[in-house]
């Protein structure tokens, strides 16, 4: 499909691998609407690929195919080189797949630490049981998986609101702690469902900031969805533009930017 | 007192490490709080890290009498790096963390820093912005490699690597030889001044200064391992210095070092500190805390809360001086600690306060009893950097607010006829560094240190007292005298005002700019129903406005009430658009007011403030925090205030 199927090294020096994830003719209908009409595309291990598109274009959808949420109606999902059957979402999270919301889904009357502690759900093996009975097993994974938390909340630079409601938190601040809880996962991929939306220019750099450290530090590749163009532009190694649940772009940024049908796409077509 | 090792042996820095690593070897040496957990490492822990820093640093190539510059946040790591320097034969230069990039860069080219050692990614940028400029720089080692991974490592290390590294190539015995070279003259460190006038100076501190120093003040407070500080005010300052490495290694106590900058506060609840240092602008900011909770606690609370206070202000400060207080003033003093005292200090982390000092800035005399009323022995000490700190400092049972106490141990103390005080101490600096003019005009050939300031020495008491910036003080117009730094003191102690610069200089009235404290004001707008979109639209809200102006009578009221200082009242005021910014050079890093800056840059509203207009339109640049300029305007209102009229005593007296 991509000529480039070969593992390389990006210029900054990070090695992008095989394909991760590989979406083969997916359409998602919603009754009579179709909101995802027959799109391949793959993202490759190491990689952060963006996903793009007007308003309605189906871009949340397709996330939420990717994330086990929506099952396509056509199409097939491949995963680390294996069809993946239906799913549901859990199973999905359990092969390694984390999310982000575009309207933060937090507990809003929970701790930070608390909230991104829920992250780690996946890595608990102790039961009912030897929760209540708590000594022994039950401790140990606490202290090993908090550990894995602190050292997320060290990562997003979040030590001072560790303890805070999530209630009480600023949205910018409330965005990072949602990114913090997929972190805490030890996600293979990570999706970003409008990271930036509702940002200032200072946030939306620390956020910028964070995913590249996230995908240069852990090796986790990132799928994310933006509006934010300059952002995107910057970010990403290779972009999906989708208009009216078409697929009508696929490349690196600079090919992008040139393709005619994205420019018509987003800044319209004169009619005569 | 511990028997004191002959000179030579402990003649630096290095050695009061070798010596607390044999003595003290499983005590704590320093805690840092990261991943959530109070990290620590024992003294013997501490020597073992900083010899492997020393010896990465040997195989770098460093030279005897290289400078190394340290910029970061408060990490053991970095308090390591300088010691480490010290074995090596260097000199650290640690460096304010968050000063611009064309600052650093300033210090870098003057001393002419070989290496540098800096705590994460954002100072690496810092420095590589300006590199270009810096041919002598040759190496970076950084702490935190978080976002690190992608940069060109030839001329950049981690400091984890180059420890490794230096553990298991390092050449012990050059290292030895260098660190038993060191002698007593040697530079134990050099640090810039905060550059209230003009361009930074380097101030050489040798091994003598700071080791005798350290010796003389610790004895002073009777300090002693048991002791417990947090580490938290920027290590270029010479204070972090003398506490945080002087009397820390001298009397081998533990030094803690917060998670961050935010964290502060909670930090310095979890390790209740019993030494503990802060400059007033923290003191006021916690007070500036109380007071806004209180007024969002119930009623009950409150008038607990207000009844306790009260007491505590009758009998408080002197009962930590022990003088004699009645027994049932006693017994209801004790009843408010354990109910309102107690657990307000513990909320502020100085449950455990056994000595607490406060410098760097006059601190209000309300603001100094509300501590020394709840029984924190709070104290003042006045000192710079030249002194290597101490100058004077308040004795226990003799602290007053007005006074910055008597000449510390060593430190001999005079007044010219202008009333400036000069000083010679075992602490008093070197030189500054390649600028032997500045050195000889502060320094004369006796020793004696000129410090700038004006102030005389109490004859009853022998307690020094300061009154202002000898360059500050001046004359009005009519002759009488302006002292700004007094009237701007009155008026800091108002939560809502953050800072207030007072004109007047051989003016013929007194006008003030004020800068509103967004944490008060914000609150108290936010229970008024008062909406607002930025700093700017707060400070210029008429309600806003007729607080500050509340505020500036009554400072009239007490300063009309001073006979020598009748005329400083202020007669109008202007609430500025912008807080007053280290990054657009209106302050120095240490919050002090550049006064000379700030009447310059913002002229046209002091015209505004003197020719009686009711309104000015102004444009002023600002410095973002990246080092990217932008402008802002605002419409200011200036405002009236009442001014009491001045007694004609002093009128007789001419």
């Amino acid at each position: 499909m991509n000529a480039l199927a070969e593992p390389y090294t990006t210029e900054d020096g990070r090695k992008i691998g095989g394909v991760l994830m590989d979406m083969r003719n997916i359409t998602l209908r919603f009754g009579g609407v179709e909101a995802i009409k027959n799109i391949s595309f793959d993202i490759r291990e190491g990689e952060i690929r963006a996903i793009i598109g007007p308003n309605g274009a189906g871009k949340s959808s397709m996330l939420n195919v990717i994330s086990g949420f929506y099952k396509p109606q056509e199409g097939e999902v491949h995963f680390r080189g294996t069809r993946r059957p239906p799913m549901k979402p859990y199973q999905v999270a359990r092969q390694g797949i984390a999310r982000t919301f575009q309207n933060i889904a937090l507990f809003e009357g929970m701790s930070v630490l608390d909230n991104i502690m829920t992250g780690r759900l996946n890595h608990m093996k102790a039961g009912l049981f030897k929760q209540a009975i708590w000594k022994g097993a039950a401790e140990r994974e606490e202290v090993e998986n908090r550990a894995h938390v602190e050292r997320v909340i060290d990562f997003l630079e979040i030590q001072a609101i560790r303890k805070t409601p999530v209630g009480r938190l600023p949205y910018g601040l409330k965005k990072r702690v949602e990114l913090a809880r997929a972190l805490a996962a030890d996600p293979k991929l990570l999706l970003l469902d409008e990271p930036m939306a509702g940002m200032n220019v200072e946030e939306k750099e620390d956020m910028s900031r964070f995913i590249l450290d996230v995908n240069d530090e852990f090796g986790t590749t990132i799928a994310l969805i933006e509006h934010d163009m300059g952002v995107v532009m910057d970010l990403s190694d290779r972009v999906v533009v989708m208009d009216y649940g078409r697929k009508i772009g696929d490349g690196t940024p600079a090919e992008i930017i040139c393709n005619q049908e994205v420019i018509d796409a987003y800044l319209g077509v004169a009619h005569d | 007192m511990k028997t004191v090792a002959p000179e030579d042996e402990l003649a630096s820095v290095p050695s009061l490490l070798a010596l607390n690593a044999s003595r003290f070897s499983e005590r704590p040496a320093y805690r840092e709080k990261e991943f959530g957990i109070w990290q620590s490492w024992t003294w013997s822990q501490a020597a073992d890290e900083v010899e492997a820093i020393a010896l990465g640093l040997l195989i770098l190539g460093v030279e005897r009498g290289d400078h190394i510059a340290i910029v970061g946040r408060n990490r053991p790591s970095l308090y390591w790096s300088m010691v480490a320097a010290q074995m090596a034969g260097c000199v650290p230069v640690p460096l304010y963390q968050d000063a611009a990039a064309e600052e650093i860069s300033y210090a870098l080219e003057n001393c002419g820093a070989r290496y540098a050692i800096v705590g994460d990614q954002e100072q690496v940028d810092k420095i590589s912005d300006v590199r270009e400029n810096l041919p002598g720089l040759k190496h970076i080692v950084y702490v935190d490699a978080q976002g690190m991974r992608k940069y060109d490592h030839s001329d950049l290390t981690s400091l984890a690597d180059l420890q490794a590294n230096g553990i298991s190539n390092g050449d012990k015995v050059e290292l030895k030889l260098r660190t038993d070279a060191l002698t007593y003259d040697d530079t134990c460190v050099m640090l810039y001044t905060s550059g209230t006038t003009g361009r930074p100076k380097g101030v050489v501190l040798s091994n003598r200064n700071v080791i005798e120093t350290a010796k003389n003040t610790a004895g002073f407070d009777k300090l002693s391992e048991v002791e417990e500080t947090l580490a938290y005010l920027p290590m270029a300052w010479v204070g972090d210095f003398i506490f945080s490495i002087g009397h820390a290694y001298w009397t081998g106590f533990c030094v803690n070092c917060p998670e961050s900058a935010e964290t502060m506060n909670a930090d310095l609840r979890e390790i209740g500190p019993t030494y503990f240092f802060a400059p007033p602008a923290v003191f006021e900011s916690h007070l500036t805390h109380v007071m806004i909770r209180m007024e969002d606690a119930s009623r009950t609370k409150l008038s607990m809360f207000k009844y306790f206070m009260a007491h505590a202000k009758k009998v408080g400060p002197k009962i930590l001086d022990g003088e004699t207080v009645g027994l049932l003033e006693r017994w209801k003093y004790k009843l408010g600690e354990y109910l309102v005292y107690g657990p307000l200090k513990n909320r502020l982390g100085l449950s455990r306060v056994r000595v607490g000092y406060t410098a760097g800035e006059a601190i209000g005399p309300e603001l100094f009893d509300f501590y020394r009323s709840l029984g924190i022995n709070l104290k003042q000490l006045y000192g710079q950097t030249e002194a290597t700190v101490f100058i004077t400092q308040q004795p226990d049972g003799q602290v007053r607010s007005d006074t910055v106490g008597v000449p510390s141990p060593g430190v001999e103390l005079k007044t010219t006829d202008a009333g400036e005080v000069l000083y010679r101490s075992p602490g008093t600096f070197v030189e500054y560094f390649n600028n032997p003019a500045s050195t000889a005009s502060t320094k004369d050939a006796d020793g004696w240190v000129a410090t700038g300031d004006a102030g005389f020495i109490d004859k009853a008491s022998g307690h020094l007292r300061i009154i202002d910036r000898i360059k500050d003080v001046a004359k009005m117009s009519d002759g009488a005298m302006f002292a700004p730094k007094y009237v701007e003191n009155k008026l800091k102690f108002f939560p809502n005002i953050l800072e207030a610069v007072v004109f007047g200089a051989g003016r013929d009235r007194c006008c003030a700019f004020v800068n509103i404290d967004l944490t008060a004001v914000g609150n108290w707008a936010e229970r008024n129903n008062i909406a607002y979109s930025s700093y700017q639209e707060i400070s210029q809200h008429p309600r806003v406005l007729d607080i500050i102006q509340g505020h500036i009578n009554e400072v009239n009221k007490t300063v009309a009430v001073d006979e020598m200082l009748a005329g400083c009242q202020i007669h109008r005021f202007v609430v500025l658009h912008k807080e007053l910014d280290a990054d657009d050079g209106e302050m120095t890093r240490t919050r002090k007011v550049r006064r000379a800056v700030v009447g310059e840059k913002f002229s046209d509203i002091v015209d505004a403030l003197y020719d009686g207009r009711p309104s000015i339109y102004t444009e002023t640049e600002v410095t973002y925090e990246d080092g990217r300029k932008g402008k802002i305007a605002a419409t200011l209102q200036i405002c009236d205030s009442t001014v009491l009229p001045v007694t004609t005593k002093r009128m007789a007296a001419e």
